[in-house]
């Protein structure tokens, strides 16, 4: 008997129009869990480096979190992996909703996907029967809208759909998967989706999801109701209001949005907009809100709500919003919400990545202006800003004209321009869009977070420690007071003396063990949910979550049937971090790959930030070019990575040991 | 005879405006009345179902009530708000005209039994579940049925039949009905 999890996968090859129902191994389980975790391993056993992002040989995984779809909330996660035509790397993206949970009842942990099929096609799955179907008549329809022929064409109102847009078809760079309430945005994963001429994925499943100890596990889900009930009640003190309660920011629900329009950068990421939020904006913005804004919508099980239901049109629900693509059109095309409301709609149709696309824009944008485009290459756009971006959108999603150029993201796009673009491409890691902003003074843990984050996304390894002290000792003493979150006291004293000014503060204080330390749980908390199928809203994003380091093991024991304490969750952790660590090394990815923009902070101490990484490379047991020692990848259970590394010279038998001492256990202390 | 007969009733005020769709209600009515309890979740077991249309704004909380051996003599279809809403869409009933509200397995009608247990519960579990307080739990005393009305409207139902089929034929169906 599996519990959690229901023991298989289902294995699409998509050029034969091969289906096959395969049982997995339950060591992979205890070894890794689910979700991103087995994902990993899965990559790193069929999809050699030689493997490019559109090859045939290229993977798209849709994975289940090992709990998504039982009653603990907000598990619900399916994490969808491919090479990604951005980074070129071992990519995943995150998304919740219903599809995850309608999965698993219906029978599977995974979807597997290989080769490409001759013709459009998507895929059908209700529980034991599956089967490809002709998709030629969905081809250019919108996400929402082909999702909506399939169901009717199915007469399965209830189906969830994942489906792909004309940015998909169109293997744009940026390309969404997406599927209603949520979606898969970041890393291109949709253009991939469409390379394999795959439009859509329609689930229904009808079988139960079982737990290996109900009592245990339904006593922690009621505790974390209770505690997000509470938290309702109580939001945090001394924090901005989108940063005082759970969930994802809750951007469809709190109006006030002071924070983000005028501490990051807009346009091409350049332009921060003090003094944006003025009484009269905030009047107009709350009055589009309200206007259409007609309903806040959950994912599967899970109070939080942070997504909406927003009407452009007749109809009461034109397409579902989250979060922070609220923000990203409106304010990339220095324009007003009701736009952003609006081309969010048409954008979220096409499928693409509300990071990505306003960015890439609003660099045509600056380029024409400071003449390496011309005008000519923008033949019929109008002059207004509102108008250009639908333009560009539209150029972008059908390849035609310079949005076949501006499709591969800013980067790749840059680098086709020439002529000093790629100056202009100066908000990437490792080749992706990152959010927009720029501060002031290095934040040295954000640097190692920047750095190493194996996503190069900030949101995805960022989370539980605040990021700046409050004002005064006091209050950061008030703030330790209810922190049971944080895995030892030691935590709570580095933020007590943490200063905002002088001797304590960035980039020296906390110091580089401390700092080490503090990143090193951030981004562990976001591997358990990765796994696990958890939402990071309910537990590594938000301040003070219900879900932590100190419930998360027996959560996961009572209801996967595993027997996990802190050490060995840690433990496990750590190898599904070093796992797609070593995926992507596998593909050369190095220290000089592991940088911030130049630009993300105006005071940056070069020596420290070598010292820095160094350090943390070392703690993490990564030699100093970033790639796990033979040493670690042994305690690891990984000698298979090991031999691999030694075999294609990635490393030597004494190239292992990074310079000093053998690797420092960080998560283990 | 005495004044009025009051009784308590068991509520459950659903705010459809307030449901967020997260479907939490049906993973802990089917959670909980798995066996053993809460080994195993299953909408489809579930004795609540949100009617959901999302791309119509539609979340319609609806209980499983009595079990009908068949179905309607027509159906009904509501719109409100410019909003319409399948056929039957709030009716209660394990009917055979749809899937919802039967046992996957055996197809056996299921009925919402507002968590009766020993001790019982301050709230149903849904209730407890949804957060959103689309679901609210209330008790509320009502007026008891007048024993005379119900036989009056006995009396009327009779004379109808016998209007329709004469007396000999209602005599001969009860005393069947009696016999069985
Ligand atoms: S916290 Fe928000 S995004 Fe996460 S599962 Fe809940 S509703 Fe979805
Ligand atoms: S738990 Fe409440 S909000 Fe969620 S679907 Fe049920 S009634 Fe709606
Ligand atoms: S009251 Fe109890 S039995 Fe009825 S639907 Fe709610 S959880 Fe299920």
């Amino acid at each position: 008997m599996r519990y959690a999890e229901t023991g298989f996968n289902l294995e699409v090859d998509l050029a034969r129009g091969n289906i096959e129902r395969v049982a997995t191994d339950p060591q992979l389980t205890e070894l890794h869990l689910g979700g991103l975790g087995t994902n990993a391993k899965l990559f790193w056993d069929r999809v050699p480096p030689e493997v490019g992002h559109f090859d045939p040989e290229n993977l798209l995984i849709f994975g289940t979190g090992l709990l998504t779809g039982t009653p603990a909330p907000s598990c619900n996660r399916t994490v969808v992996s491919a090479i990604s035509p951005q980074t070129r790397l071992f990519g995943f993206s995150i998304m919740g909703g219903f599809f995850g949970p309608e999965l698993k009842r219906a029978g599977y942990d995974k979807l597997i996907f290989s080769g490409k099929s001759p013709a459009p096609v998507f895929l059908w799955i209700h529980d034991d029967k599956v089967e490809l179907r002709d998709a030629s008549h969905l081809m250019g329809l919108g996400t929402l809208e082909s999702a909506e022929v399939i169901r009717q064409e199915l007469e399965q109102p209830d189906a969830a759909v994942s489906s792909i847009g004309l940015a998909g078809e169109n293997r744009v760079f940026y390309a969404s998967i997406e599927q209603g309430r949520s979606s898969a945005s970041r890393l291109g994963l949709g253009a991939v989706m469409g390379d394999k001429n795959l439009k859509a994925i329609a689930v229904r499943g009808s079988g139960d999801i079982h737990i290996a100890d109900p009592a245990r596990f339904i006593g922690l889900c009621n505790e974390s109701l209770a505690f997000i009930k509470h938290r309702d009640k109580n939001p945090l003190k001394g924090v901005m209001p989108i940063l005082a309660g759970l969930g994802s920011p809750q951007e469809m629900a709190i109006d006030d949005e002071k924070w983000h329009t005028e501490n990051f950068v807009w346009g091409n990421a350049r332009v921060r907009r003090k003094g944006f939020w003025t009484e009269e904006v905030a009047d107009e913005w709350t009055k589009t809100m309200d206007s259409m804004r007609t309903r806040l919508l959950s994912c599967f099980n899970c109070p939080m709500k942070c997504g909406a239901a927003i009407s452009v049109d007749t109809r009461m629900c034109s397409y579902m919003m989250k979060c922070f693509s609220k923000l990203t059109y409106t304010m990339g095309a220095f324009s007003d919400l009701e736009f952003g409301l609006r081309i969010a709609q048409k954008a979220t149709e096409h499928g693409v990545d509300a990071f990505s696309a306003p960015q890439t824009m609003a660099f045509a944008i600056e380029l024409l202006e400071d003449g390496i485009l011309k005008d000519s290459d923008f033949p019929g756009m109008p002059a207004d800003s509102e108008g250009r971006f639908y333009w560009l959108l539209d150029r972008i999603v059908r390849r035609e004209g310079i949005g076949d150029v501006l499709a591969d993201g800013t980067y790749w796009a840059a680098r086709k321009i020439g002529g000093g673009a790629e100056e202009y491409a100066h908000n990437c890691i490792k080749k992706t869009e990152q959010l927009p902003l720029k501060l002031g003074m290095l934040n040295h843990m954000y640097f190692l977070m920047y750095c190493t984050g194996e996503k190069a996304n900030i949101t995805q390894i960022e989370g539980n420690f605040p990021q700046v002290p409050f004002p005064t000792r006091e209050e950061n003493e008030d703030w330790n007071e209810d922190w049971p979150q944080v895995p030892d006291e030691r935590f709570k004293e580095w933020f007590r003396d943490w200063e905002l000014r002088g001797d304590n503060s960035i980039p020296h204080y906390p110091s580089a063990e401390a700092s080490f330390e503090i990143v090193n749980w951030q981004e562990k908390m976001h591997y358990i949910d990765d796994s696990t199928g958890m939402c990071a809203g309910l537990s590594s994003f938000p301040y003070k979550p219900p879900f932590h380091i100190h419930n998360l093991p027996t959560l996961i024991s009572a209801g996967a049937g595993l027997d996990l304490d802190e050490d060995s969750l840690s433990h496990l952790t750590r190898r599904n971090r070093d796992l797609v660590r070593a995926n992507n090394i596998r593909r050369g990815m190095r220290r000089e790959d592991e940088k911030p923009p130049d630009d993300h902070w105006k005071h940056r101490f070069p020596e420290l930030e070598q010292q820095l990484l160094d350090g943390y490379y070392e703690f993490k047991g990564w030699n100093p070019d970033g790639i796990p020692t033979l040493e670690s990848l042994h305690e690891l259970d990984l000698d298979y990575v090991a031999e691999d590394f030694l075999q294609r010279g990635i490393l030597t038998e004494n190239d292992e040991a990074p310079a000093g001492a053998a690797a420092a256990d960080g998560e283990e202390s | 005879m005495s004044g009025p007969q009051k009784k308590i009733v068991k509520r459950i005020r659903i705010d459809v405006d307030k449901c967020n769709g997260c479907l939490g209600c049906e993973v802990i009515c089917s959670a909980s009345h798995a066996m053993p309890k809460y080994s195993s979740n299953n909408p489809a077991r579930s004795r609540i179902r949100v009617i959901r249309e999302p791309l119509s704004d539609i979340y319609v909380p609806v209980f499983a009530g009595e079990y009908t051996a068949a179905e309607c003599a027509g159906r009904d279809k509501y719109i409100i708000d410019g909003k319409e809403y399948e056929d039957c869409a709030f009716c209660r009933a394990a009917c055979p005209s749809r899937d919802i509200f039967k046992e996957p397995d055996s197809g056996l009608p299921l009925k919402c039994d507002m968590c009766e247990s020993d001790p019982s519960l301050d709230e149903p579990l849904c209730v407890q579940w949804c957060l959103a307080d689309a679901l609210i739990y209330e008790e509320v005393e009502v007026a008891a049925g007048d024993e005379s009305e119900t036989v009056a409207e006995l009396d009327a139902g009779l004379q109808a039949l016998a209007h329709k089929h004469g007396w000999p034929k209602v005599r001969d169906a009860v005393d069947r009905m009696k016999k069985n």
